[in-house]
């Protein structure tokens, strides 16, 4: 506990505090004054190929050096192809794009964790399973969905380019302070329904601006009973709400997924950290500037049916009517939504037929994810018509998978078994939607042409995804129980542990 | 960075809420590695569609765009800002931004004022009445006028300053050297690092 509280003032100790005050006020190097920004300290930047040269040819024309390579790490994931990963990129940019990242990280002294190597994959899924991210810690990356990492207790947040460069020189930002948002979740989630059904169901309530200017803490029984992967799914999602960044405090539940990782403290400095770590849930009658509730026990699986991701209904609900929305504005987003989307008001959400089944993502392709779609699919096979993409969200998680027996359940079943990446979340590399198809995808934007150009998007859960592979039509499994495809007992509740 | 005072220029109305960074500039364009040469791919999406605003003769060459709530959420690609830029606006004005966007635009010179909902529609109705019609926006009033009628704008006051002066970020942060160094000494042993690299024992 030595090393605690050091750097906080006497009065913060007394005052109560949320848990992302009290990672503001531990990072703090110099408070704002006049209306400045207070200036941050960044324990972790996490570097990718796509938002990072620019930054580092700001680097090199001001003479600057990357202040902490040892706090800095980049890996390969937006541009990577997820077949044929031993051959070279066929695509020139993307390949000029990775290249200029091997370069700029070797000129840089950056460790980077390239196409072939077991640590490679999404950012988000690199930086916890390393073990890097940590409670406490303050995080950044040139990608909005660094809100992943709050998951731990960080504070994490996606930034731009010239912020990149900033960090890159300073290891700071200077940042206002944010307001804070309490999102309670009570009671417990019925199987089927997932931290994905959760986050959606947040978004829908609050709006795609609901969260600007606010970091979002995730609480209540629903999420305690979450594992860090389900966390991470609901933290990853908190941009869409507009918000700068999402938490949940640590917990048993996260030191357990710590434990033993790579960069995660060991021996004394461990039981330094979690003693740290322990204080760090928000206080007893601290309070946040804005509260919502939501009840887990009523959730049902929760689907998109526009071209945002505020855009969505439960599974069993039919495509919204845009006479009925009162606002002008929300009205002509989905007027235009559903031109966009070729639906029609009431159609029900269960009748749309897809072409495409995407699993992967930062948001859901980690190995929990994808054995919860393997349980529902095992035994059984794609609905003719459908293309199924199963992608690994790192290089590490696709072993994992593969140790497991999950690839050969996917392979059996009809699916594509490819490499890690971001892959058709948002079609940087070959896998993209085409003009017209229509996908039920595990990512997190269902923005128009986000997964390939004319392509419609509808965002759900691993579960509803791996039952609308089997029916062809948007689904959960409960529909499979229905049909008489699955046991009552086999549709799994949130976590699935390991077979 | 140039000093921002004031703008004249061809102010195009976009009645649309939401537009998400995609739209703005959608990922395709994002493998480049340069800084600038984006005004092909701004709303590469919508301008194919030859009725969209910036497709009509009155506005090729805008300098004020007066947008929808919710303008640039979505991703944090800052290349939606350096399109915005490249293609010749210099300011954006809308209800409400998305929190990146927002930031990334003062770094860039690029000006985010914010308008209430009812300046947007009466800012709207004017400029839909006069294609082409030509809007002042000045930093030192914070002020957007056109014709007769002058409406206000928010811009954070850090980022205002910022602007109107041309200041670099990193150089005034730079200014604090010492006391980050003050800060890192005390860091804890246990805080992570990434070198060197460890053995993944799982």
């Amino acid at each position: 506990m030595t090393n605690a509280v050091n750097t906080d003032s006497p009065m913060a100790d007394i005052r109560p505090r949320t848990l992302a005050e009290k990672v503001w006020d531990k990072h703090l190097v110099a408070k704002g004054e006049n209306g400045t920004p207070d200036l941050i300290y960044i324990d972790l930047h996490l570097v990718h190929e796509v938002t990072s040269p620019q930054a580092f040819d700001g680097l090199r024309l001001a003479g600057r050096p990357v202040r902490r390579p040892d706090l800095t790490i980049a890996t390969e994931d937006h541009n990577t192809p997820t077949l044929a990963i031993d051959r070279p990129i066929a695509d020139l940019t993307s390949r000029t794009q990775i290249e200029t990242l091997r370069r700029n990280c070797a000129e840089f002294g950056i460790r980077l964790h390239s196409l072939g190597d077991i640590e490679q994959g999404i950012v988000h899924v690199v930086g916890p399973q390393l073990g890097l991210t940590q409670p406490g810690i303050t995080v950044v990356c040139g990608d909005s969905h660094t809100s992943t990492h709050g998951a731990f207790g960080a504070m994490a947040l996606g930034i731009g380019t010239s912020e990149v460069e900033h960090v890159m020189a300073t290891q700071t930002l200077p940042l206002k302070p944010f307001k804070t948002m309490a999102i309670t979740v009570n009671g417990t989630l019925r199987p089927g329904v997932t931290a994905k059904d959760i986050i959606l169901a947040v978004i829908a309530r609050i709006g795609t601006g609901g969260g600007q200017g606010y970091v979002l803490e995730y609480r209540g029984s629903a999420i305690r009973a979450l594992s860090m992967e389900g966390r991470m799914t609901i933290c990853n999602m908190s941009i869409e709400a507009g918000a700068r960044a999402g938490m949940v405090a640590p917990d048993a539940t996260t030191y357990a997924y710590l434990e033993g990782r790579a960069h995660a403290p060991a021996g004394a400095d461990w039981d330094d950290a979690v003693a740290y770590w322990d204080t760090l849930a928000t206080d007893e009658g601290a309070s946040f500037d804005a509260e919502v509730i939501l009840d887990a026990d009523t959730l049902e699986p929760f689907v998109t049916w526009g071209t945002n991701p505020g855009q969505g209904v439960s599974l069993s609900d039919t495509v919204p009517n845009p006479a009925d929305i009162d606002d002008a504005n929300e009205r002509s987003a989905a007027e235009r939504a559903l031109e966009y989307m070729d639906l029609a008001a009431g159609t029900a959400m269960k009748d749309i037929h897809v072409d495409t089944v995407f699993l992967g993502s930062c948001t859901n392709s980690r190995v929990e994810d994808l054995r919860a779609a393997a349980e529902i699919i095992k035994g059984k096979s794609i609905a003719d018509g459908v293309r199924m993409l199963v992608v690994p969200g790192s290089a590490r998680v696709r072993i994992e998978a593969e140790a497991e027996g999950l690839d050969k359940i996917f392979l059996a079943f009809g699916a594509e078994w490819r490499f890690a990446g971001c892959s058709m979340c948002l079609g940087m590399n070959p896998d993209q939607l085409a003009p017209g198809e229509r996908c039920a995808s595990t990512s997190n934007r269902n923005f128009e042409g986000r997964q390939g150009k004319g392509g419609r998007t509808h965002l759900v859960s691993p579960l509803v995804a791996a039952a609308t592979a089997i029916r062809g039509t948007l689904s959960s499994p409960w529909d499979l129980v229905q049909d008489g495809m699955l046991g009552h007992d086999a549709v799994p509740a949130v976590f699935v542990p390991a077979r | 960075m140039q000093k921002f005072t004031t703008v004249t220029g061809v102010a195009v109305p976009m009645r649309r809420s939401n537009v998400d960074t995609d739209q703005i500039i959608p990922a395709v364009f994002l493998k480049r590695v340069t800084k600038t040469g984006f005004e092909d791919a701004l709303f590469y999406g919508w301008r194919q569609d030859p009725e969209f605003i910036l497709n009509q003769p009155a506005y090729q060459s805008p300098k004020v765009l007066v947008v929808g709530a919710d303008f640039g959420t979505g991703s944090s690609r800052e290349h939606a800002v350096w399109a915005l830029r490249d293609f010749g606006f210099d300011v954006v004005l809308s209800p409400r931004f998305g929190d990146i966007f927002r930031g990334n635009s003062g770094k860039q010179g690029l000006l985010a004022g914010q308008i209430s909902e009812d300046d947007a529609e009466t800012l709207w109705g004017i400029l839909e009445a006069n294609p082409g019609i030509e809007l002042t926006v000045d930093l030192v009033a914070c002020t957007a006028s056109v014709g007769e009628l002058t409406v206000s704008f928010e811009v954070d006051e850090y980022t205002r300053w910022r602007l109107l002066e041309g200041l670099d970020d990193i150089g005034l942060t730079l200014r604090d050297e010492a006391r980050i160094a003050e800060f890192e000494s005390h860091r804890e042993p246990w805080r992570p690092r990434t070198l060197p690299a460890r053995q993944v024992n799982l």
